[in-house]
């Protein structure tokens, strides 16, 4: 038994669970962003699927890695102005669009990349970014192998998390967010134009979830492959609920929830084949709806979250 | 910057509800023709060879009716659901587990003449389906649990639960390696109902629910509850209507219906349960759902639609070498145009310029 408790005392653990955890870090402050301004974005599964396909679509045709995350930005902010001009500016069903945002993106992603790779039967490789090691910190024993020793992406993924917390926390704009997701009405009187401040978190917020879609191919695989984003995005949802809409809550919720499932994929090899794959592979999913029922009851949710804003109405 | 402002309709034209599903349809098939120009072939060939392969012989419109009878029952199944705002995404999931009921019980541990087999089938489909719901409308009720999130996140268990009972101890042995379920016995089997085609009883079966929901949903006082919940929740429960139980009947009928559609792909189509049963027939009843204004009888008809456009595309496919995503790719736009149509039904937009100061 005592294999099952080293396990989290392996270097190999915590690098693991930081890997796991990166995409839906993106994905889930991705959507805290749309949240707190009052848009629930139910296009971040599709959103993930085609930022990972187009990332690694463009490193496959000639691009450096980094131009590949900047084209997977730029498609998740297209597909995030084109949810916000449905739910924001003509108060379209966001549930809806957002199911329609997901069919969209993903059938898309699939469509472009049958196109360019016809009869390609086993998917084709990139050279995906490399581990670096960051000088001295990579060297001390345990923490080294377990922090230090990422991919760039992995860095810059950590960056963008920083970026979004600043932006949420410290700058008029973040405020600004906020308040359209509990009071736009208080928003607009202050002169502030509700539309663009949530058309902003929407654009911002699913550019992130493009970027956590092409980590998958970028940095954790090497090739894009159908069905690869595998619930990821409705799993960050659950965090969003879970975090009660709290950046910082959903980091730490995105850890605990990437360490649970580095450690069922090592507890898996322990316990070899007495319990079918399939219950493992269910684990991530069962935890998430656990974890809904657990924040429930101190659930707050925005207080405009699904409420169209028009102008010249009052709520 | 161009300033507008949505103005809702007093009274929405006759002419615009009616003309808004084939506006949407048509915008959609307009915008899939630049990409199947990409592709590099030319689009009304393709549109021609999707017609073609969907109606232009007596088995491929039994080929695409064959299709439309699952999809008109997920999109009964989101009809109900969406109507009292009950956001069920789930049917996909409801659906294998319509089918694993059908071939817990219809693989000969019961054995029933015909005549009363296959209602069996369908009633045990639809408890399945309604009963994966209740637990998570239960925890909607009591704990305010969003069943948007659980309703999806519960598919990926259904269908691994599937996977596993298929490699596992419901694997099929004279299946030679396959994961396939034990074939449905013959008193359980939906009979041909076109000589010569894969086009099943299912198909009338899907018809009769179509007509059963619209009666319930228009004629009973349940629909009239349901109607009101969906509009407003607060005055509804004022005005005396009990919401628990009126959104656990609503779980309860849409998972049902979407359980019989794995029933139908069960017992009618292959006669066995496999891992690719419905490719997305859950996901497709919201889209069948949404063009169909959530009306019962116009999801046969947004059903048979959708169904031509998956069974055509295949056939463009072949002939045209456009990839059959496209038809993915055709019904993604139709969700999205219907929702532009319904904002033009509901709303005027009036333009006023820009102010000094933005």
């Amino acid at each position: 038994m005592i294999e099952f408790i080293e396990i989290i005392f392996t270097a190999g653990f915590w690098a693991a669970t930081i890997r796991i955890a990166c995409p839906l870090i993106l994905a889930t402050i991705g959507e805290v962003l749309c949240e707190r301004a009052g848009v629930l974005n139910l296009g971040i599964e599709g959103i993930m699927s085609i930022g990972a396909m187009v990332g690694w679509m463009t490193v496959f045709l000639g691009a450096d890695l980094y131009t590949g995350i900047l084209a997977a930005l730029a498609i998740g902010g297209i597909f995030g102005l084109l949810h916000a001009i449905f739910t924001v500016y003509l108060g379209a069903s966001q549930h809806v669009t957002g199911i329609g945002i997901t069919m969209l993106a993903s059938s898309l992603g699939f469509f472009c990349f049958k196109l360019i790779l016809p009869s390609s039967t086993t998917p084709p490789k990139i050279k995906p970014f490399q581990p670096i090691d960051i000088p001295f910190l990579s060297e001390l024993p345990f923490l080294g192998p377990a922090f230090f020793q990422h991919t760039p992406f992995t860095y810059l993924a950590i960056l963008a998390v920083i970026f979004a917390f600043w932006l949420m926390n410290s700058t008029p704009l973040g405020l600004s967010i906020k308040m359209a997701g509990e009071n736009p009405m208080a928003l607009e009187a202050q002169g502030i134009d509700v539309f663009l401040v949530r058309t902003i978190a929407v654009v911002l917020g699913s550019a992130l979830m493009a970027v956590g879609g092409a980590y998958l191919t970028l940095s954790a695989f090497d090739a894009f492959y159908f069905g690869m984003i595998n619930g990821r995005g409705w799993i960050a949802i659950a965090l969003v609920i879970f975090a009660s809409w709290k950046p910082e809550r959903a980091l730490l919720g995105a850890l605990l929830f990437a360490g649970l499932d580095a450690y069922q994929v090592r507890a898996q090899q322990l316990a070899g084949a007495v319990i079918p794959y399939q219950f493992f592979l269910m684990l991530p999913f069962l935890l998430s709806i656990v974890a809904m029922v657990i924040a429930a009851k101190r659930t707050r949710y925005p207080k405009a979250l699904l409420v169209p804003f028009r102008r010249g109405e009052r709520h | 910057m161009i300033k507008f402002r949505l103005e809702e309709r007093a009274k929405s034209p006759y002419w615009l509800i009616i003309l808004s599903p084939f506006i949407a349809i048509l915008v959609a098939i307009i915008l899939a023709g630049f990409l199947i120009v990409l592709a590099g072939a030319n689009p009304f060939q393709s549109y021609n060879q999707l017609v073609i392969g969907a109606f232009g012989s007596k088995n491929s419109v039994a080929e695409t009716l064959a299709r439309a009878t699952p999809i008109i029952l997920t999109g009964l199944a989101a009809s109900i659901a969406f109507r009292a705002k009950f956001w069920n995404i789930g049917a996909e999931g409801q659906l294998y587990f319509g089918a694993l009921a059908t071939t817990l019980f219809g693989t000969g541990l019961v054995v029933l003449p015909s005549i009363l087999m296959i209602p069996f089938l369908f009633i045990m489909g639809a408890l399945a389906g309604g009963l994966l719901l209740l637990p998570l409308v239960l925890l909607k009720l009591y704990y305010k649990v969003d069943e948007v999130v659980t309703t999806l996140l519960l598919n990926f268990v259904v269908v691994l639960l599937v996977s596993y009972l298929l490699e596992g101890p419901w694997k099929d042995p004279m299946s030679l390696g396959w994961p396939q379920g034990k074939s449905v016995i013959g008193e359980g089997v939906l009979p041909q109902i076109l000589s010569k085609t894969r086009l099943h009883l299912g198909f009338i079966i899907s018809i009769f629910f179509a007509f059963s929901v619209w009666f319930i949903l228009s004629k009973t006082v349940i629909g009239y509850r349901i109607k009101s919940v969906g509009l407003n929740a607060a005055a509804a429960s004022h005005a005396g209507v009990p919401i628990f139980k009126t959104v656990l009947i609503v779980a309860l009928l849409s998972g049902g219906m979407a359980g019989m559609a794995g029933v139908t792909e069960t017992a009618g189509l292959k006669g066995y349960l496999t891992l690719d049963l419905s490719p997305g027939f859950g996901y497709a009843g919201i889209a069948v759902a949404m063009l169909a204004n959530l009306n019962p009888i116009g999801v046969i008809f947004s059903g048979v639609f959708l169904a031509s456009i998956y069974v055509g595309a295949d056939a463009m496919s072949r002939a045209m070498n456009v990839p059959t995503y496209l038809a993915d790719v055709i019904v993604a736009l139709t969700v999205l145009c219907i929702l532009l149509s319904l904002v033009f039904v509901h709303y005027k937009i009036l333009f006023f310029g820009a102010k000094k100061n933005d």
